[in-house]
């Protein structure tokens, strides 16, 4: 056994498969902070739109009224609207409310969770797959060796997920409507002053972020596992949320965070499969410990958005 | 009524009203569950009525709430201590796990020793020290864990709501590693199906508990133990700890500001790193508790939950709707015992998942974290018409230079 055995093509595919969900919570997640709005609930948000998307897609399948390609975006739409809804509540909870924003997030999560599971026992009951989005095949591209399987078979969120990393970088630092977040988060009060609502900015990003976990969930539970169960998505909502403090608050790097974790997670599923002589809960343990790292690292960085957690108060 | 009595009365007023968002949580909570079983096609009325039912409805029952209600009261107090601090510790179940796999690996090897001469002759001595042991290495190792997230955020930075979320994973896993390896139980080896340890002797074992109020005992033939009467009492003594001693009054100090606390000389680093290792320590008692008192080994399923059942979770809302008091919290752990031990017999009677539990719990949290805004407005209007900031008033005024 040797590292040609664990280095292999389709650990670095499986890479960056693994990286979808991460990469949608997390940019979601980043337009949220940058313009000062913690939502920790993106885990149960994610949950929420897991399990809508999974719900209509199996319907539409089930009756078999719609094509294959219009159910599966029935899914995705389902799962958008889903987690909008939740980005909006915990934006109402957050923004007009001005709740503490990491506690309220646990409750966002708790209710995700509960909800979730208890709809799909209701409605569901046995775990059922359904035809999740198909690999797409490319001519000539996915026949190139390696190459081909690493970057050219992969589903269509999987490429969507990844065209939204530069899409967000271009709109957080090239937009009006990018400026007005950033000012939102950094110096709200300037902002408020130059005529930004900021309680409108801020509704907006959470939203945005609610729609980008929901699209998360799906893209696990139509896209890559292609079926539902309970807390399907283990915890990656978190992940997702670390991911944002690791790579700075700057979609670029907050991919680069999540492909990187996903790296190791795709060489520790390698490492199982192979049978190395490693204990697969050190393995299971690796990414988090690595994670726990980083932070201790990165966070030394000041690019926080100073006003990250705090509810904007007009002084009158 | 003299003007003494009645500032008292205004002051015992004042507490109850940081009840007020407690209430209205539930109120809510009820009103969206009872539309979401609306939702489903269930009567809520009858749906509430199992749940009661289940929850207290017989002696047994509510041997069995508090007995949920424990290892949530113990996580709760130390929640309410970090959360006092300014520190949102995610991590009750990571600590639970730490103290758990400390005490009870403390209590299987003082379990095996033989009891010394001298000892044996006090009969009961040899086992109050093997469970004093594991109760106190349980905390400290819960105490280590936690306190190793308020280190990382004092020197580091690094937050700890996202490092105890990471820890609680990585306990998971060194649990399931020890629990399949070292710590296997030697009569499971060859079969190696479910994780877990050996049975502990009696003498490791915390005594069952039941009350002289009736022939036979009340709770007599329950599995109710004597883990409730310690987090009572320490619910008790973390009340005068946070209100009454002037480090206490430091931890909360740095959690309502820490830069002004910062300014009046307290060591913040000192207070959060504090905060969060008392923290840890509750929990991690929750862990050994549960390992003494109710299942008498340390066993998992290898799920997140296998061996916590979530109480690391629940003991977050507890807190929170025991209005971040710890004497709040002993009916508001009593109440998520109820709660979790009802909805099992509302899923066995209609076939409700118990699962809507976790998401009223979530809507709890939710609901008592927004309605602060209006106590915080409350209280805003209360200091411009008095002169002194009421939340002032009734600090102790001992010297705050250390």
């Amino acid at each position: 056994m040797g590292l040609d055995d664990i280095f292999t093509a389709s650990v670095f595919a499986s890479a960056i498969r693994l990286a979808t969900p991460y990469i949608f919570a997390a940019l979601g997640e980043t337009f949220a902070q940058r313009s000062g709005v913690l939502n920790l609930g993106v885990d149960g948000i994610m949950l929420m739109g897991a399990f809508g998307g999974f719900y209509a897609v199996h319907l539409a399948q089930e009756a078999g009224v719609l094509a294959e390609p219009l159910g599966l975006l029935l899914g995705v739409l389902v799962a958008l609207i889903v987690g909008g809804l939740m980005g909006l509540a915990m934006a109402f909870v957050s923004v007009t409310l001005k709740a503490k924003q990491g506690i309220s997030g646990i409750g966002v999560y708790l209710f995700g969770l509960g909800l979730s599971e208890l709809l799909f026992q209701q409605l569901v009951g046995t775990p059922k797959s359904v035809a999740g989005f198909p690999r797409i095949s490319f001519p000539v591209l996915t026949d190139i060796p390696i190459l081909g399987e690493i970057f050219f078979h992969h589903n269509l969120l999987v490429y969507v997920a990844f065209a939204l990393v530069p899409i967000s970088a271009f709109v957080l630092n090239r937009t009006t409507f990018g400026l007005m977040i950033r000012a939102v988060g950094q110096n709200p009060e300037a902002a408020d002053a130059m005529g930004v609502s900021v309680a409108r900015v801020r509704y907006a990003t959470t939203t945005i972020g609610g729609m980008l976990a929901g699209l998360a969930g799906a893209s696990l539970s139509i896209a890559l596992i292609n079926l539902f169960q309970q807390n399907l998505t283990a915890g990656q909502g978190f992940i997702a949320v670390a991911l944002v403090y690791f790579g700075g608050w700057r979609p670029l790097t907050v991919a680069a965070g999540a492909m990187l974790f996903s790296f190791v997670n795709a060489l520790q599923l390698q490492i199982k499969v192979i049978g190395a002589d490693i204990p697969s809960e050190f393995a299971v343990m690796a990414p988090y410990v690595i994670t726990i790292i980083a932070l201790v690292f990165a966070t030394k960085r000041q690019e926080q958005p100073t006003a990250l957690t705090k509810p904007y108060e007009r002084g009158e | 009524m003299n003007q003494a009595a009645g500032t008292r009365l205004a002051a015992w007023l004042n507490r109850l009203v940081d009840f007020a968002p407690v209430l209205i949580a539930l109120l809510l909570a009820l009103l969206v569950s009872s539309v979401l079983l609306v939702a489903l096609n269930v009567d809520p009325l009858s749906a509430f009525g199992f749940m009661l039912e289940g929850a207290v409805g017989t002696e047994n029952a509510t041997a069995e709430t508090l007995v949920k209600a424990t290892p949530i009261l113990f996580v709760a107090i130390g929640i309410t201590i970090a959360f006092r601090g300014g520190m949102i510790n995610i991590g009750g179940e990571g600590q639970m796990i730490a103290g758990a796999l400390a005490g009870a690996t403390i209590a299987l090897v003082l379990g095996d020793v033989r009891v010394p001469a001298d000892m044996a002759k006090t009969p009961g001595a040899f086992d109050l020290l093997i469970v004093t042991c594991s109760l106190v290495g349980g905390f400290l190792a819960g105490a280590l864990y936690g306190g190793l997230a308020g280190f990382l955020k004092a020197y580091f930075g690094v937050n700890e709501i996202l490092s105890t979320i990471m820890l609680n994973q990585i306990a998971v896993q060194m649990m399931n590693f020890l629990l399949n390896g070292v710590l296997l139980d030697p009569a499971e080896a060859g079969f190696n199906n479910i994780p877990k340890t050996a049975r502990l002797v009696t003498a490791a074992q915390l005594p069952r508990l039941s009350l002289p109020l009736g022939d036979p005992w009340i709770f007599d033939r329950t599995r109710l133990h004597w883990g409730l009467v310690i987090a009572i009492a320490l619910a008790v003594v973390i009340y005068i700890f946070l209100w009454r001693t002037s480090l206490g009054y430091r931890i909360r100090a740095v959690g309502e500001n820490e830069r002004a606390s910062s300014y009046a000389g307290i060591h913040v680093k000192r207070q959060m790193m504090l905060s969060m290792f008392l923290a840890g320590g509750f929990a991690g008692l929750a862990g050994v508790v549960q390992v003494l008192g109710l299942q008498y080994r340390l066993q998992t399923d290898g799920s997140p939950a296998g061996f916590t059942a979530s109480a690391g979770f629940n003991g977050i809302v507890a807190a929170l709707f025991g209005g971040l008091n710890p004497i709040g919290a002993v009916p508001a752990s009593a109440f998520f015992g109820g709660l979790l031990v009802g909805a099992q017999k509302m899923q066995r009677e209609i076939g409700v998942p118990a699962s809507l539990i976790t998401a009223v719990n979530g809507l709890i949290v939710v609901f008592v974290v927004s309605s602060e805004i209006f106590i915080q407005q409350r209280s805003k209007r209360r200091v411009s018409l008095q002169e002194t900031p009421p939340a002032l008033a009734d600090e102790p005024t001992t010297e705050e230079a250390g």
